[in-house]
């Protein structure tokens, strides 16, 4: 089947869209049948894009770094609707596609209130999130980066507890004031190379004092959006208010369009800054790896415990990205697709007792291995993997990154790894207080095991965690040669000009290779 | 040329209006009975009519006539569309309105017939003569409807005050006319921008101090900072459809006297009125970003909005070239889409004891009433310059051309304070689908209004992602005959 003719990617954003529709002109007087109605479209509609993303994972060419699946219409003035995909961004795709069919799942009971926006919300927001992933059009990527923005204003602050407007605001316009300097940055970009193109604009050589600039504005939106200390004040706020799917999808994609950003335009467009401002990058990640831990361990809420463990786990990838090896980059994607199942799956067991409890405080919790057993099961999985044990998902990109950050220094990976030992002493805190020891209270006693709906939710996840542990290969294979492309040609030549390039790290990338 | 009939083809448009005036006036005089109604369809059935001449007799090609003292181009037929736009609509928004406050008197389209007229010769004027006599004709216009409902403190208020200081700007506007005419002897624009190079522009003391005054006077009309202070009580003492009509079609006017008035008369000044402009233009966006946080009253807070739209455009001006007059042209026509969208919107929210106009009112609109409350948050999100919805596309043009004029730290600024801008637009936003609701609006069944904010709306959202295409190219092409 000849694949490149489907406009595979294109249907990937319209049949959410066209959903979203269908839902908003759906009517039924009986509120209770609309309501099943529309989330039965809405699942439809999820499982069908996740269907078409393993499509595109099964048509994807691993052998070669060039766009696929592309489509390029003319839009408007230079600006083409533009999209593919390369190893860097096709298994993002398959994430965003992979993680909303469980949103709805996980909001199928606890939204009874407005499911019909809901809904509409989330699948435009799948719509933006796959084009974000596959824009290659640096304007057609604006639009979609920041319009995302939209849905998740509305989730949180619709649907979201106590400090709903608070978070949702602080949301909004943290990411907002990043994306506008990055806004500047691009247009002086497309009047200075003459075109939108990104693949063009990947191999453009901007003079390295506009490549400080550039670099510097564009920062400032994928730092905040990462996010990466100390712009990282409000994803614990937006996580603990959001609603469960909705921290789900913040902490399962949204915060990968940063790291995405990285890779797909800073490291690319402009080398010769990236390998000037390493020290900055690395400086930033290893306070939030080790600070951000320590304040993790002192959390009396659920969610932004795992919040602020996502700030920390991001500050991990940072470190892989700009490293500028195979294993780090390769161990940053990783672990970034690694922490959107985790961390996804964590928030939804978090979500499974809050339904319960209605309560996230740590300390109400208590001995669920004695009355909860598959729960205490999957949570076991999940925060072992979180952890970064052997077999999870979490140990590959872990390991990966602390080998490409031993290349670059000791001392890096020195600090990096004080994160490993940290994220393990407060997954564990929280396992203790919230599996082990003894029933305390009436309400944690009364509360029953999954639910088959639940079962339906975790089974997959489970299934993924081992599989990426077990056997990384299927999804480093991918993005191999397109990682190795960009070393190749845009980053080692800037490391030479810097003087950066030492012998045996060329040695030890080729015998990495083979 | 003395002596002879001047050629009349290309003031055609303006003569239909001003004779079509004329007959709207006399049927109103001279019939019996409340004619408000048949001369607000006659007013509107004229504009179309010159919409249709505009198009077909006129055309797009420059023509000047009268003395050199009239132009038309492609630029001037692109925003004269735009002016027609903006008075049919806001008659069309008025109808219902008028009747119900027992405004419905038969003066009112007469009057926007007339100050469209006046616009008209706004954006044609050629000399600065002609440039005077189009502002003063749309300003009188604007002053009486101000002052609309006479029997309202408010509304007299506001256009006294409105009075008051547009006469003292036409003052300051007709001082930098004559100090202008007196160092380079002529007021043909043509002959203004002959009389001046590059190289004596800055040894040119009186022309330059001419040139503020003129700055100073066109401020006032687009009510940019530091000219701005009649803005929020004009806005909030009108009747709303008259706010309406204020801040669409008189704004894209003066705006677009602007720039022609920079590039057409003072194109070798570039230096000395881009630092004018950039000033205005970054006090506006400041002053229309922060204060209208403070705001309760939704015209108010529109007033102030506008205000940081102002400074936008005039960013796209000082860029001084053919980009920046195109992305003008892009930004105003989603501004005034925009704008009279939300003004239908305040229109068509009522309780029983009056107009709603407090933003509290609002409170859980999704819940009462989710399609206004949908136009609304598409308008917001759209004036507040987020993707997929229109007012981005306005944004990315100005900010392009500026960027390519090389002032970086006007558009940093731009950017910046269209995040603070975000946080106003949002509060509405989260008043309307956060809030719980209070007592509901009354139902209205004003199919004009409603059909307005519904087409402004559909405009507005991500639907202008297709429109974007052949708007860019007209505005392209309508640039083309300025500053050449």
């Amino acid at each position: 089947m000849d694949l490149s003719s489907f406009n595979l990617l294109t249907y990937m954003m319209i049949i959410p869209l066209f959903g979203a529709v269908v839902i908003l002109f759906s009517r039924n007087p009986d509120s209770a049948i609309a309501n099943a109605n529309v989330r039965l479209v809405a699942l439809v509609v999820a499982v069908t894009v996740f269907l078409l993303s393993l499509v595109l994972w099964a048509g994807f060419d691993p052998s070669t770094a060039e766009m696929q699946f592309v489509e390029k219409y003319q839009w408007f003035g230079n600006i083409n609707y533009y999209v593919g995909v390369d190893g860097i961004s096709m298994l993002f795709v398959v994430l965003s596609a992979f993680l909303m069919p469980i949103c709805i799942l996980a909001s199928w009971e606890t939204i009874q209130h407005r499911v019909k926006e809901y809904m509409i919300a989330f699948l435009v927001l799948e719509t933006l999130m796959i084009g974000v992933f596959s824009a290659l059009d640096i304007f057609l990527f604006y639009v979609f980066f920041e319009g995302g923005l939209i849905p998740m204003f509305l989730i949180i602050g619709i649907w979201g507890g106590k400090e709903r407007i608070y978070a949702s605001y602080k949301f909004f316009l943290y990411t907002l004031l990043g994306s506008v300097l990055m806004l500047v940055a691009m247009l002086y970009m497309i009047n200075t190379a003459g075109t939108t193109d990104i693949p063009v604009l990947m191999q453009y050589d901007f003079p390295i004092d506009v490549q400080m600039w550039l670099w510097l504005a564009f920062f400032a939106s994928f730092a905040v959006k990462m996010p990466m200390w100390p712009v990282h004040t409000w994803l614990p706020d937006a996580h603990v208010q959001a609603p469960t799917a909705g921290s789900v999808i913040l902490a399962g994609v949204l915060l990968k369009m940063g790291g995405y950003g990285f890779l797909r335009f800073s490291l690319p467009m402009f080398p010769d800054a990236t390998v000037e401002f390493t020290w900055l990058v690395f400086g930033l990640s290893v306070i939030a790896v080790i600070y951000t831990s320590l304040v993790a361990l002192v959390q009396e809420d659920m969610k932004k415990l795992i919040a602020y463990s996502s700030v920390a786990h991001m500050g991990f990838v940072t470190i892989g990205i700009f490293v500028l090896n195979h294993q780090g980059i390769e161990g940053s994607i990783f672990q970034m697709l690694s922490h959107g199942i985790v961390s996804g799956a964590l928030f939804l067991c978090v979500g499974v007792v809050y339904d319960r409890m209605h309560t996230r405080d740590i300390s109400r919790y208590g001995g669920l291995s004695s009355n909860m057993k598959a729960y205490a099961v999957i949570w076991m999985i999940f925060a072992m993997a979180s952890v970064g044990l052997p077999s999870t998902s979490g140990f590959v990109g872990e390991v990966l990154v602390l080998f490409g950050a031993f290349k670059w220094s000791s001392w890096l990976a020195l600090g990096a790894a004080t994160g490993v030992i940290l994220s393990a002493a407060y997954m564990l805190l929280l396992t203790k207080n919230l599996i082990f020891g003894e029933l305390t209270s009436e309400e944690t006693r009364s509360m029953k095991d999954l639910t088959p709906r639940e079962y339906a939710l975790f089974v997959p996840l489970v299934a993924v965690v081992f599989w990426m542990g077990i056997y990384p290969e299927s999804f480093l294979k991918p993005m191999r040669v397109s990682v190795a492309h960009l070393i190749e040609t845009r980053l080692d030549p800037a490391m030479e000009r810097a003087g950066l390039n030492e012998p045996h790290t060329a040695d030890a990338d080729s015998a990495y290779q083979e | 040329m003395t002596g002879t009939v001047p050629n009349l083809i290309p003031a055609m448009p303006e003569i239909i209006l001003a004779l079509g005036a004329m007959a709207l006036l006399m049927l109103g005089v001279f019939q019996k009975g409340n004619t408000f109604r048949q001369v607000a369809l006659g007013a509107m059935t004229l504009m179309i009519a010159v919409a249709a001449v505009l198009i077909s007799v006129v055309g797009g090609e420059t023509q000047v006539t009268f003395n050199n003292m009239f132009v038309t181009d492609s630029f001037a037929i692109y925003i004269k569309l735009l002016i027609l736009l903006g008075s049919i609509v806001a008659i069309m928004l008025s109808m219902k309105f008028m009747q119900v406050h027992q405004l419905d008197r038969f003066e009112y389209p007469v009057l926007i017939v007339i100050a469209t007229l006046g616009m008209f010769m706004m954006v044609s004027a050629n000399s600065l003569l002609s440039l005077y006599l189009g502002l003063e004709l749309q300003s009188l216009s604007l002053y009486v409807l101000a002052a609309f409902a006479r029997d309202r403190n408010r509304s007299t208020e506001s256009g006294l005050k409105y009075f008051v200081l547009g006469a003292i700007s036409s003052g300051m506007l007709l001082y930098g006319i004559s100090l202008v005419y007196g160092y380079a002897g002529s007021v043909d624009f043509a002959a203004v921008s002959a009389a001046v190079t590059v190289d004596t522009a800055g040894d040119n003391l009186g022309i330059v101090i001419g040139l503020v005054f003129i700055l100073a006077g066109l401020g006032f009309k687009v009510s940019a900072v530091p000219f701005h202070m009649w803005t929020p009580d004009v806005y909030e003492g009108a009747p709303t459809p008259v706010t309406a009509f204020f801040a669409a079609a008189p704004k894209v006017a003066a705006l677009a006297l602007f720039a022609r008035v920079m590039l057409d008369a003072f194109p070798a000044m570039a230096d000395q009125w881009q630092q004018v402009v950039i000033f205005m233009s970054v006090g506006s966006m400041i002053v229309g970003a922060f204060v209208a946080f403070m705001q309760t009253n939704i015209k108010r807070l529109m007033a102030y909005s506008s205000i940081g739209h102002v400074g936008y455009a005039l960013m796209a001006i000082a860029a001084g070239t053919q980009q920046g007059v195109e992305a003008l042209l892009i930004y105003v026509t989603f501004y005034l889409i925009m704008t009279v969208g939300v003004f239908g919107a305040i229109l068509s929210m009522r309780r029983s004891e009056g107009m709603v106009e407090d933003i509290d009112d609002l409170s859980g609109l999704s819940q009462t009433n989710l399609p206004m409350a949908i136009a609304i948050a598409i308008f917001m999100f759209s004036l507040a310059g987020i993707p997929t919805l229109a007012g981005f596309f306005g944004k990315y043009y100005v900010f392009l051309a500026t960027i390519d004029a090389g002032l970086y730290a006007l558009a940093t600024i731009g950017v910046l304070a269209s995040v603070v801008s975000a946080v106003y637009y949002l509060r509405i936003i989260k008043v309307m689908f956060f809030d719980e609701p209070v007592a509901p609006m009354e139902e209205q069944h004003c199919k004009m209004v409603g059909g307005v904010v519904g087409i402004s709306a559909v405009i507005n959202s991500p639907v202008s992602a297709l429109l974007i295409a052949p708007i860019a190219l007209w505005a392209g092409w309508a640039a083309s005959s300025l500053g050449s």
